[in-house]
């Protein structure tokens, strides 16, 4: 079953720069996907039309059922609410600890505080926090806050999560760390989980589909694909 | 329920945000408290011209003094004419002699002058009572061409006069509120400004997790609307205390017992009402123009 369908996408900014250029991809329910390509090619402009913060110039990009290219801006709230992001700079809220900053997710939502509480500790207990719940994210490490960004992000059970470099700002370890709680993610709850990074190891560690993106366009798509994938699509270049 | 838990969210959020930004919020407010003062000035003041100049007109006689020597004949010839006069709504006769006794109950020296007088120096006269005030001089006009008519006489002048001075001072302070709500709302909106920019990941966060585009905007709104009520506290306070002490200070006479003020209850109140009204509605205005200009979502 096709969670995301992407045809003849295009993004051209305003300056006439092309940065997705008739990129067309499916991807199915419970898919790992990761997408690669190097700084300027255009991965994270499909990534974020994934998730309407960008919306395509032409084409379309269908996600869950909702044609984001035909997305108004007051309708947005509507896809977002079946999808949760995880970026490389975690975007905690400071002044509120672990419980608090997944409960916002649910809060801004309007849930009722008795849905929220065992929602938000499932979340928690499913990245390994559940002893820091309390704790601020300036107590934790870099590793500890991204993690809690993943608990933020899964803690209304999307069927979509999309992982932006959500390992950049981390050490090898707690890469693999991290990497093991998405896998978890997608294993035990059938999430599938794009995930844009730069990481070659942890891509060819991990063995799954691998989407390649060179100057906006889709120059490889490979299952169980590596890193060394991208640099041999380069090379030919 | 779901947009009453919003709603409640958003409030709650509101009042933390206008305490976490406690010094920008007091000068918000504070500009609302002097906005809304004027405000209440304004309304104080146009609302009793209004009352003045409606007693002034109602009260409005002319009074016809007819020449000392006046026959009996022309006496019953004015006092016929006026009864066809379509203006004219009512008249009285007063004799010299009436205004002499009046005269004297007024002060000793009147009463030691007249008395010491041989002769009543004073005119016989027809105080009238016209049915519309706007015909007023008309009506006097017509009266003066008697030929034993001395003068009629209405206050001519004076009453423009009062009336004239209350309106520019109304006016003056209606253009002082105006520029003032304008300052206040650009202030709020400054406030609300500011907010936004340290709220930047709160919002970011809102908009990834799938919150409404009103449901983002509210809280702020809120602030607006919560730095107005708060700005109106003051002013609420000195209109009820202040108005009431000047009332009952003054026994609600002002410089005459012509100019009478308007009894303080409910009118303190309708103010009040009307200075929530008003600041709440400056504070969204300002929130509303914050939102719209740097807001985007």
């Amino acid at each position: 079953m096709k969670l995301i369908k992407v045809e003849h996408a295009y993004k051209i900014y305003k300056n006439g720069t092309t940065a997705v250029a008739d990129l067309s991809v499916s991807i199915d329910k419970g898919e790992f996907v990761f997408v690669i390509g190097s700084t300027g090619s255009g991965k994270s402009t499909f990534i974020k039309m994934l998730y309407r913060e960008e919306k395509p110039t032409k084409g379309n990009v269908i996600v869950g059922g909702i044609n984001v290219a035909k997305l108004r801006n007051s309708k947005v709230y509507k896809l977002r609410r079946k999808l949760g992001v995880v970026f490389q700079d975690f975007k905690l809220l400071p002044k509120l600890n672990v419980y608090e900053n997944v409960a916002f997710a649910l809060e801004t939502l309007g849930l009722p505080n008795e849905e929220i509480r065992p929602k938000v500790i499932k979340a928690i207990e499913s990245v390994g926090l559940k002893e820091k719940m309390r704790s601020l994210p300036s107590e934790l490490s870099g590793g500890e806050q991204q993690r809690v960004a993943i608990a933020r992000a899964i803690v209304n059970e999307p069927r979509l999560l999309i992982c932006d470099e959500p390992t950049g700002n981390l050490d090898p370890e707690t890469s693999k760390e991290i990497m093991k709680i998405l896998d978890k993610i997608n294993k035990e709850s059938e999430t599938t989980i794009i995930m844009a990074t730069h990481d070659k190891e942890l891509v060819n560690r991990m063995k799954k589909r691998v989407l390649v993106i060179e100057n906006g366009v889709l120059v490889s798509d490979t299952k169980k694909g590596s890193y060394k994938v991208h640099e041999s699509s380069k090379d030919s270049k | 329920m779901r947009a009453v838990r919003i709603l409640n969210r958003s409030i709650r959020d509101s009042f933390k945000s206008v305490f976490r930004n406690l010094s920008l919020s007091t000068a918000s407010i504070a500009c609302t408290t002097i906005t809304l003062i004027l405000v209440a000035i304004s309304l104080f003041l146009s609302y009793n011209v209004r009352e003045v100049t409606n007693t002034l007109e109602h009260e409005l006689t002319i009074v016809v003094y007819l020449k000392k020597e006046v026959t009996k004949e022309e006496k019953n010839k004015i006092e016929s004419d006026l009864k066809t006069m379509p203006n004219v709504d009512s008249y009285k006769i007063k004799t010299k002699d009436e205004w002499k006794a009046e005269m004297k109950k007024e002060s000793d020296t009147l009463e030691i002058t007249l008395e010491y007088l041989e002769e009543n120096p004073l005119l016989d006269s027809v105080i009238v009572t016209v049915k519309d005030v706007k015909d007023l001089k008309v009506t006097a006009e017509k009266i003066r061409q008697y030929d034993f008519v001395s003068s009629a006489e209405y206050g001519e002048g004076m009453v423009e006069n009062i009336i004239g001075i209350f309106d520019a001072v109304s006016i003056g302070t209606f253009g002082i509120v105006i520029a003032l709500v304008l300052v206040t709302a650009f202030l709020i909106s400054n406030t609300i400004k500011l907010t936004i920019f340290s709220r930047k990941t709160q919002i970011e966060i809102k908009r990834l997790v799938g919150a409404s585009n009103t449901a983002i905007k509210l809280p702020f709104i809120f602030e607006g609307f919560i730095l107005g009520i708060l700005g109106s506290i003051i002013p609420i306070i000195i209109s009820i205390y202040g108005y009431t002490v000047l009332y009952n200070q003054t026994g609600g006479y002002v410089f005459t017992k012509i100019i009478t003020l308007v009894r303080p209850f409910p009118f303190v109140f309708i103010v009040s009402g009307f200075l929530v009204l008003v600041g709440s509605c400056v504070g969204m205005l300002g929130s509303w123009r914050a939102v719209r200009k740097y807001l985007k979502i």
